[in-house]
């Protein structure tokens, strides 16, 4: 059986023309997560039922004439990092193995409001702490390009399971480039919205001043379709921008027609060269090229401090991290692990922390522990937050000269399975260009380029743009699509290799 | 368990006590600091909470503006500065009741700092100047189960987080130097003028019986004449206006007896026992103790503007010393009468009592003479009696209209400490009126001449004042419950 | 956050290491048993990823101002209304142990707050 490789924007198109239904186009993808998904392993969790359900009645409120918007009836998958009421939330940890939220994440809301059924919860780095999806404590998800490789992180599940055809759509975080890497080496796009932009409340936190959710998807309009679902103001997220959301849909469609006149594109001179592999920077000079043929001015900006980028996020990060994570200790829900003996709470906290989180977590924990440790705070999170000033300010002098900055997404395309997992400063290369992003709040989106000459393997661009102005990536992400899908003749995922579907399509139920 | 105690007087001929006191109040807004569970006090265990202040992963916190407003009110009220610009940070650290093992709370950047507030012990003024009050949040409550009921020796505990997230403001005074003798007495004025402050801002229901005003007594003793403070312990758990005095006093007489001895204080926390007088060692302040402050990454700075500030100061009420001048003069009370009334916390009794009818001598003669002794007696404080100024105001009522005399009037306070109704329930039930029949009366004085033949004779010549033993023997044979004054008169008419 | 006397000082020298014993400090800090074979393999670790960190020491001057938020909004406030919650059920739904309608959690070091 084949996979339905639709867009969300034809089966809503196909939905709005009674050719099928909500329940028809979500069972197939149940199918498809059936027949794949135990290669693939994008999913920690499968609600089939409750699927089906909420199909049925999307179904029910078309016949009625009741549909809530243009995605209702398009079935959704959601990292797991999202609290979801009555299915297990994990964040790819141990420690909240068996956790049902009592609540939904705003997000979660705006989709049920939204009517969009909800597949299942994606794989991810254990408290997104990673970027290749193997710190999840269920094991890694693999890359539907090439199952020995990992599919990025911390949001490879969400990833793959577009790049898989498993669902149409899917929500991502973003911390230091959770959507956006794994969309480049998935071959698929990713967008992190504007610091605000999306609500976080009931996204388990990371690091507070750095994530945001957004979509991923299989395509740029896709992604404006999702985003307007998700985002706007939110009481409840008390850093949450409370502007209306920009007509990003619209910016989609107008970038899509190919044209960047008058566009001023900068090449950040920081975020290329050295430590990028040849292939993704080959990509990234042709996607260059074809949007100045396509009208773009391109420039070269400087921003010198993108230099200490990493740095600053590996200490912002695990202080932030540190304090989040010490909400769980055994006594209101999650694991617990009693040691012998007649352990007091402390002791039990001390058992199951050592137990139930994974060795990256305990890294970071106890890294952040360190920065704000009294004697170190000046020296390291004081002046980390300092240097995200001057990020900033770099942001700031070079969207002077150009509406848009550009670079290669991820310094190298997918590595193998296993190749780094004990070598962290190795795997925290990987987020070097997407950072800065996070550290300044800014939007960004990560399209596919092409595939490396080296290896055959995806790599992406990343566009991003000034705070709130979101719809900005949208226009210049659909255009560069819109020229790439041209030159290669149809789109970068129709190259991926078929997935041999070894389960036996019936549908999957319950946690795996 | 009890330490060696250095005789008061010892104490302040060789040492000078240097005195801190930090006070936690539960405002009494309808919703939490961060999120909108209501906050009433009793209510069903975990009934009010959500997944904020349960602390559930991705939960976020949103500042309740009622707070806020509170809390520049009590800075204002202190003669504090407000801050223009403040952020709430993480105090991070690890217990079963407070659900996130982070407190969000202030760090460097209070709200409101640098203020002041005068208070007046013995006629004397002591200045007690403000630190800072800063906003938070309040933990969970734990059960401790086992054959203890405390925590030591418990087999485990039981956590109720209604409480957690209520909003607190923590008030911590600058070190109170220059006190002396009167350190016990200063530290006990100044928490009872602040809860007078509190009420009249109307922020907090300030019930210390209910923990809604918490107190930790800070304490050092540097030698007479030396130039820096002592090492200093920070008693917990201090929550009655009659034990700051005592844990005050307590922890004086243990640091001396330590010092004189040669002997080092230990930088500590100390647990006060209210039922034996004592304090204990609690957790051992160390560097240990590492609270890893940052600023609250879900939260936004908090920016008052000035006319804000200035509308919420010309709003405030009647500062205490001016209030207690005015209602000094509306009331015709001596200064001495004056400052034992705010001595003994009953300012707000006295007032509501001659609001509630009871004129204002009468009023003050209950709540300093009567009830204060049953307060002493029960070792608390006037306002956790359980007498409600309304009933004080109906019992003078009584003994005006001649129902009651003194005597039956203090076996109606007896009814209403028990619990068993209204003052006038209880002269019902308990049988307690004046027995105005003349002919009972009358009778009455006839058995008592004809028992004292010898008192009437003296009477019957002239010796008035010989009728007190006769009016003696008729109100025993009334069991109390005559009027002496009618009595007399009886007594005087029959034998004139 | 500016500068205060219980986080001044701090490491000295560009090249902070984290010792044995002070990892075994930071574990106890964070609530984490750790393995006599996990503080000897997390201490190099640790060190290695503080030493490519460190070079941000000197990067920006005393007065560059600090960035705790990548948006620079102020006063964010919710009014002093009840918002529905949890009922009990739920709020205990994810309890390990429960008794009498509250948390049961063993028993705890240390005096009541």
């Amino acid at each position: 059986m084949s996979p339905d490789k639709r867009t969300a924007v034809e089966l809503a198109d196909a939905l709005a023309a009674g050719e099928t239904t909500s329940v028809e186009i979500t069972r197939a993808h149940l199918d498809r997560i059936a027949a794949v998904d135990g290669d693939i392993h994008a999913f920690l969790h499968v609600d089939a039922e409750g699927a089906l359900r909420d199909a049925a009645a999307s179904d029910a409120r078309r016949v009625a004439g009741e549909s809530r918007g243009v995605l209702d009836g398009v079935p959704i998958a959601v990292k797991d990092v999202m609290a979801t009421r009555g299915l297990p939330t994990t964040c790819g940890s141990r420690i909240l193995e068996g956790w049902i939220p009592p609540y939904d994440a705003t997000v979660v809301a705006h989709l049920r409001r939204a009517g969009l059924p909800i597949l299942g919860k994606t794989n991810m780095d254990e408290f997104a702490m990673g970027s290749s999806t193997e710190h999840s404590a269920y094991g890694p998800t693999h890359n539907p390009w090439d199952l020995d490789r990992i599919p990025g992180g911390s949001g490879g599940g969400s990833a793959a399971a577009v790049a898989a055809y498993e669902a149409p759509l899917a929500i991502g975080t973003d911390t230091g480039g959770s959507i956006r890497q794994p969309g480049a080496v998935t071959g698929t796009v990713g967008v992190k919205p504007t610091y605000g932009g999306v609500s976080r409340y009931g996204l388990v936190a990371l690091a507070n001043s750095l994530d945001q959710p957004g979509p991923v998807t299989r395509t740029v309009v896709d992604a404006a379709l999702l985003h307007e679902v998700i985002g706007g103001h939110d009481p409840l997220d008390s850093t949450s921008i409370d502007q209306p959301v920009p007509a990003l849909v619209e910016a989609a469609r107008r970038g899509a027609d190919g044209d960047l006149t008058g566009v001023r594109i900068g090449v950040v001179r920081e975020l290329g060269g050295e430590g990028y592999q040849g292939g993704v920077l080959t990509r990234f000079e042709e996607s260059v090229e074809l949007m100045t043929k396509a009208g773009a001015e391109v420039v070269e900006v400087s921003c010198p401090h993108f230099v200490h980028a990493l740095a600053t996020y590996y200490l912002i990060l695990p202080a932030e991290a540190s304090s989040n994570l010490a909400r769980f200790d055994a006594m209101r829900y999650g694991l617990r692990v009693t040691p012998d003996g007649d352990p007091s709470a402390e002791d039990v906290m001390r058992a199951t922390r050592e137990a139930g989180f994974g060795d990256e977590v305990k890294r970071r924990i106890m890294l952040g522990t360190y920065a704000l440790s009294s004697g170190y705070y000046d020296a390291y999170y004081g002046q980390a937050q300092k240097v995200r000033t001057l990020v900033s300010r770099d942001f700031d002098a070079a969207f002077q000269d150009a509406d848009v900055l550009v670079s290669p997404t991820a310094p190298t395309t997918a590595f193998k399975i296993g190749e780094k997992v004990d070598d962290p400063l190795a795997m925290y290369l990987n987020d070097l260009a997407t950072i800065p992003a996070n550290l300044s709040g800014v939007p960004g989106i990560s399209v596919p380029s092409g595939l490396a000459d080296e290896d055959g393997l995806p790599a992406g661009v990343q566009i991003l743009a000034p705070a709130m102005a979101d719809d900005r990536v949208y226009r210049v992400g659909a255009a560069l699509e819109t020229l790439l899908v041209r030159e290669w003749g149809g789109r970068l995922l129709d190259q991926a290799p078929a997935l041999p579907a070894v389960g036996d399509a019936e549908t999957p139920e319950g946690v795996r | 368990m009890t330490a060696t105690l250095l005789s008061y007087d010892d104490v302040l001929a060789q040492f000078d006590p240097a005195l801190g006191l930090e006070v936690h109040v539960e405002l009494n807004t309808a919703t939490k600091m961060f999120c909108g569970c209501p906050t009433v006090f009793g209510a069903e265990p975990n009934t009010q909470t959500c997944p904020t202040c349960l602390g559930l992963p991705g939960s976020m916190p949103v500042v309740n503006a009622k707070a806020v407003e509170s809390a520049i009110r009590i800075g204002l009220a202190l003669n504090c500065q407000i801050a223009e610009w403040c952020r709430f940070a993480r105090k991070n650290y690890f217990y079963p009741d407070m659900p996130k093992n982070f407190q969000t709370s202030q760090y460097d950047e209070p709200i409101a700092f640098d203020g002041y507030t005068e208070v007046e012990v013995d006629g004397e003024l002591y200045r007690v100047g403000i630190e800072r009050a800063h906003m938070e949040e309040d933990t969970g409550k734990s059960t401790h189960i086992g054959t203890t009921g405390r925590i030591h020796g418990a087999d485990y505990s039981l956590v109720d987080y209604n409480r957690a997230g209520i909003p607190l403001i923590e008030i911590v005074t600058k070190p109170v130097l220059g006190t002396g003798a009167k350190a016990p007495e200063v530290a006990r004025a100044y928490v009872a003028q602040l809860r007078e402050l509190l009420l009249g801002l109307g922020v907090s229901d300030v019930r210390m019986e209910q923990g809604s005003l918490r107190c930790d007594v800070n304490l050092s003793l540097a030698p007479k004449g030396a130039d820096r403070l002592g090492i200093r312990t920070e008693t917990k758990n201090v929550n009655s206006l009659r034990s700051v005095e005592r844990a005050t006093r307590y922890e004086m007489q243990r640091h001396a007896a330590v010092l004189a001895e040669g002997g080092k204080v230990l930088q500590e926390t100390r647990h006060w026992h209210e039922d034996t007088g004592i304090t204990t060692s609690g957790r051992e302040k160390s560097d240990a103790e590492d609270y890893r402050y940052f600023p609250e990454p879900d939260l936004v700075p908090v920016a008052p503007s000035r006319d804000w500030v200035e509308q919420l100061r010309a709003e405030l009420p009647e500062p205490p010393h001016e209030k207690r001048a005015r209602l000094q003069a509306e009331w015709g009370f001596s200064d001495l009468e004056m400052r034992d009334t705010a001595g003994a916390g009953a300012l707000g009794l006295v007032a509501e009592t001659i609001a509630a009818g009871a004129s204002p001598q009468t009023a003050r003669k209950w709540w300093l003479g009567e009830l204060a002794r049953r307060a002493n007696e029960s070792e608390i404080d006037l306002g956790s009696l359980g007498v409600a100024p309304a009933d004080v105001a109906r019992v003078q009522s009584l003994v005006d209209e001649g129902t009651l005399n003194d005597k039956l009037a203090r076996q109606v306070f007896d009814g209403l400490l028990d619990g068993e109704g209204t003052p006038d329930e209880i002269v019902a039930a308990r049988g307690l009126a004046i027995v105005s029949d003349e002919g009972a009366l009358s009778a009455a004085v006839d058995h008592a001449i004809a028992a004292h033949p010898d008192v009437a004779d003296k009477i019957r010549d002239g010796k008035v004042a010989a009728a007190g033993a006769l009016i003696g023997a008729v109100m025993k044979e009334m069991r109390g419950q005559a009027d002496a004054n009618r009595v007399r008169e009886l007594i005087l008419e029959k034998l004139g | 956050m500016p500068e205060t006397s219980e986080h001044a000082g701090g490491p000295a020298s560009d090249h902070p290491t984290i010792s044995r014993d002070e990892v075994a400090h930071l574990a106890d800090l964070a609530r984490i048993d750790l393995s006599e074979a996990e503080l000897d393999h997390l201490a190099p670790q640790l060190n290695v990823i503080l030493e490519s960190i460190a070079s941000i020491q000197g990067v920006a001057s005393a007065d560059v101002p600090p960035t705790s938020h990548p948006l620079p909004l102020t006063n964010v406030y919710r009014d002093d209304v009840e918002r529905p919650g949890l009922t009990a059920a739920e709020a205990l739904s994810g309890a390990p142990e429960e008794e009498q309608q509250r948390f049961k959690v063993p028993r705890i070091l240390g005096y009541d707050q």
